[in-house]
């Protein structure tokens, strides 16, 4: 058996009890059919980037699993056929680990991140290398600027020598 | 100083990978305030010669940008 992490998007209009149930029908299934849940994740009623059948808003449920790949196949058919499952995301994992996904941890690593930025990672490296000023046009900086380089202080040495 | 081509008018650093080495952050779908720094600010993923990815780390970086915007955590576009 293979371990499998699965993100589903539930319409925004169910409350979180539905979509608790709703979590427990499709971990039922994978149970059933012989693999195990390993970790699940309510991330809660989230805005969503972009408008996705009609929905600006949604309730994200995770479940990471040990399971067959029928089981799997089985549990994507049952929530292409559900009204209630906007979206999902089945991806293979190569293990499953305990830590709680970056989702959890979204508070405290917020802070961490800013404290970041202002001393270690961001401090010994070029500000601009993250990310271009002007848009989604690179910039010309990124090619060699060596002819103009080189010519420049060759042709004001000889005035300096003159004078 | 002067003539054989050393001294340029701007001096570039030599960036480093910033997923690679000690304590780089693990690339995550999931992890949307990690994924945005790559994106522009039209939501494109920004090329790996100006963020400095490198070229691994920019196709991991790649495949976990597509499936957040899969699943509704990053924009396809932003207008």
């Amino acid at each position: 058996m293979a371990y499998y992490e699965n993100v589903f998007l539930a319409r925004q209009d169910m409350s979180p009890t539905q979509v608790e149930s709703l979590a427990d029908t499709y971990a039922a299934l994978i149970e059933e059919s012989g693999g195990s849940i390993a970790k699940r994740e309510m991330w809660g009623l989230k805005t969503l980037a972009y408008r996705i059948k009609k929905n600006r808003k949604g309730h994200y449920v995770m479940l990471d699993m040990e399971a067959e790949a029928a089981a799997v196949n089985e549990l994507e058919r049952q929530m292409r056929l559900s009204e209630d499952v906007i979206r999902f995301l089945t991806i293979r994992l190569d293990e499953v680990t305990e830590a709680p996904s970056p989702m959890m941890a979204r508070r405290d690593r917020d802070d961490r991140r800013r404290r970041d930025d202002r001393g270690g990672r961001d401090g010994d490296r070029p500000r601009d290398g993250d990310r271009p000023r002007d848009g989604d046009r690179p910039r010309d900086g990124d090619r060699p600027r060596t002819e103009e380089g080189a010519a420049a202080p060759a042709a004001t040495a000889p005035a300096e020598e003159n004078s | 100083m002067a003539m054989g081509g050393g001294r340029r008018p701007f001096f570039r650093r030599k960036k480093s990978c910033p997923f690679s080495g000690p304590n780089a952050p693990a690339i995550d779908y999931r992890d949307v305030r990690l994924l945005q720094r790559f994106l522009t600010e039209r939501g494109k993923i920004v090329p790996s010669r100006i963020s400095a990815v490198s070229a691994k780390k920019q196709r991991l970086l790649a495949q976990a940008i597509k499936r957040a915007r899969h699943i509704g955590l990053l924009p396809y576009i932003i207008r």
